[in-house]
């Protein structure tokens, strides 16, 4: 989408009611936060819920450990992961200048699996193991398509590393599945649709600010994004050493995403589509795109996760496809209304 | 005086915690209170309707699919992948669950919670179904039921081990995604076809593997076990001996298919006996 269009209607507008729809995105959020807080499968009644945390009232150990150790660190959890993914997404859009990119073509998520296929298959280990495994897969892959596209000039060399990447760790993937048993098969199935349902404080504890970091210093590098939407060559021309910047952006996305990819499993769709409605609403001045894809990467996880979670109770849905079931067909409506 | 009553006190208490050490009963304290018994895998849940106390069952899981009844009950989802506050939302007072249940982390927070949860062993052989069928009859307080149902089972298994036939090449087979995969070692469908005297033509891969025409034809099984998930979801008996897979199989052209129920077929619970008894009769009744 030429960045020409919408950057003079910003100008003419001013940045207040962009401003203000940053504004709503985090008065959205925290709603939603607020709501997923008092609803889940285990009933604690909200009024009572308030009158503890303010100290008024007392509450059974059950229900007090329910909100805190198991519901909050998911529902924190579902904003931090949510934050990464929208601002990966949008960061990805920009650098490879298509909204079909996202962090998985660079080899990040087949990477990721592959790690935790591996920990999976192989190990019995559980889910420390297996985050760890994919963790290690999402950076390994990235960087190895990154050194195998960095000597071509433009953009496409990475991309095309990142489909051979992609190819390849996918048919390794296929060798080490030949040999798991009926067991490890579902349990791969699973982490492959991703799900909150890990989450604990002490990997909140190490997420949160890690996520904060890298998500600041994805946020400062707007002016860098705006440059390399007008073109390569003119973001070379604005001063920018593209194969640097290059390096810079992948590593970041890759130390912002893959951390989550690790914990979570794979969880489509956010990444991909809430910066391109960002963009559809908001336009393209990285400046606002990028707070508001993490802004709106965040709802769209909080509110998924609580539905992943209410649902089907006592039973929960994997929220990787709760996502993927409304954010689809929402999307091909936006898509539909927009070519009227 | 003093030292005498810390002494007794002190000997007293270590003479306890020796007994709950010794007694097996330690593992699952026999007075917990299983008024709302929440059960995960379709191995535990079987065996707590046999001991007569499915009415307790408050909540199971996605495999617990035998009794019929216990497909009612609520369901948490799959006993590998439990979400802990769908777990807690029942108020189970005991959780008896299959030791492949998970993940580790959340079988942990449901501990955490207070919530008895008594774990049990749950593999493809006997020795482990000796030791479910008492650890669940245990954290029910039914010791006395346990034994009467693991006598039962014993003894009609020595009836079955009694049983001789032919010792044919044979394989089971199920459909799966569109697949017909075969079932190798470390199955409970194989230990099905070993005791019942059969030799398990595919005791070289592990697990369930896709069957390829050329393999099957190779082997020249002269028994095929089929699920009955399988025959309904390919249309019949018929249609299953059509398949190409095993269409040119002694089994098939010599009418040496059997079908098993599901969990009779991959279960490896009480009715182990009758799955043994079932395969013997279906190629002794083909034989005459």
């Amino acid at each position: 989408m030429p960045p020409t269009r919408t950057l003079p209607l910003l100008r003419l507008q001013g940045v207040t009611p962009v401003a203000a729809g940053l504004a709503l995105l985090g008065l959205l959020l925290v709603v939603s936060v607020l709501f997923a807080s008092v609803n889940g499968a285990y009933h604690i009644d909200p009024t009572r819920l308030l009158m503890w945390l303010v100290g008024a009232e007392s509450m059974d150990e059950v229900s007090r450990n329910v909100w805190v150790n198991i519901r909050m660190p998911r529902i924190v959890l579902g904003v931090i992961a949510g934050a990464s993914l929208g601002i990966a997404g949008a960061v990805m859009q920009a650098l490879f200048r298509n909204p079909l990119a996202e962090p998985g073509l660079v080899g990040l998520s087949a990477g990721a699996s592959l790690g935790a296929v591996i920990a999976i298959v192989l190990t019995s280990g559980g889910l420390v193991l297996i985050a760890g495994a994919a963790f290690i897969g999402s950076l390994g892959a990235t960087y190895l398509a990154y050194f195998l596209g960095r000597r071509s000039h433009s953009v496409s060399g990475l991309l095309l590393a990142g489909i051979a990447i992609n190819t390849i760790v996918g048919s390794l993937m296929g060798l080490l599945i030949i040999n798991a048993n009926d067991a490890q098969l579902r349990d791969l199935t699973f982490w492959n649709m991703g799900s909150l349902a890990g989450a604990n404080w002490s990997m909140i504890n190490f997420l949160a600010p890690w996520t904060l970091l890298m998500v600041a210093l994805l946020l400062i590098r707007w002016k860098a994004l705006n440059a390399l939407l007008l073109g390569e060559r003119e973001a070379f021309h604005l001063g920018y050493s593209l194969s640097s910047l290059r390096w810079q952006l992948i590593t970041l996305v890759a130390l912002t995403v893959g951390p989550i990819v690790a914990v979570t499993g794979g969880i489509g769709f956010v990444g991909l589509v809430v910066p391109h409605l960002v963009r559809l609403w908001m336009g393209s001045d990285h400046r606002w795109v990028l707070p508001a894809s993490a802004l709106g990467g965040a709802l769209a996880l909080t509110l998924g996760d609580w539905l992943a979670r209410v649902l089907i109770a006592p039973s929960e849905l994997p929220i990787g496809l709760v996502t993927s079931l409304i954010g689809g067909p929402f999307f091909i409506w936006l898509l539909i209304r927009g070519k009227r | 005086m003093r030292t005498g009553v810390f002494a007794v006190r002190w000997l007293s208490s270590m003479t306890a915690s020796l007994a709950v050490l010794l007694s097996p009963a330690a593992l699952a304290q026999p007075d917990q209170d299983a008024s709302r018994l929440v059960t995960l895998g379709g191995s535990v849940t079987e065996i707590v309707y046999a001991l007569g106390e499915g009415g307790r069952i408050i909540g199971t899981d996605q495999s617990s699919i035998y009794p019929p009844e216990a497909t009612e009950l609520p369901s948490v989802g799959y006993y590998r992948k439990l979400p802990s506050e769908g777990v807690v939302s029942l108020r189970p007072s005991l959780i008896v669950a299959s030791e492949n249940a998970g993940p580790p982390e959340v079988i942990e927070q449901l501990k955490q919670l207070g919530i008895s949860v008594v774990m049990v062993s749950d593999k493809p052989d006997l020795e482990s179904l000796r030791s479910r069928v008492e650890t669940v009859a245990r954290a029910l307080g039914k010791p006395e039921q346990g034994k009467l149902l693991l006598e039962e089972m014993e003894s009609a298994l020595a009836s079955v081990e009694e049983t001789t036939i032919p010792a044919l090449g044979a394989m089971t087979i199920v459909m799966r995604g569109g697949k017909l995969l075969g079932a190798g070692a470390d199955t409970a469908a194989n230990v099905v076809l070993e005791t019942a005297g059969l030799k398990n033509v595919l005791a070289e891969q592990n697990a369930y593997r896709p069957l390829s025409a050329e393999v099957v034809s190779a082997l020249a099984p002269d028994v095929i076990i089929v699920t009955s998930s399988t025959v309904e979801s390919m249309g019949g008996v018929e249609k299953v001996k059509q398949s190409p897979v095993i269409a040119m199989t002694p089994a098939v052209q010599n009418s040496r298919v059997i079908v098993l129920d599901d969990m009779l077929a991959q279960g490896f619970g009480l009715r182990f006996p009758q799955a043994i008894a079932k395969v013997q009769d279906g190629v002794l009744g083909a034989s005459n």
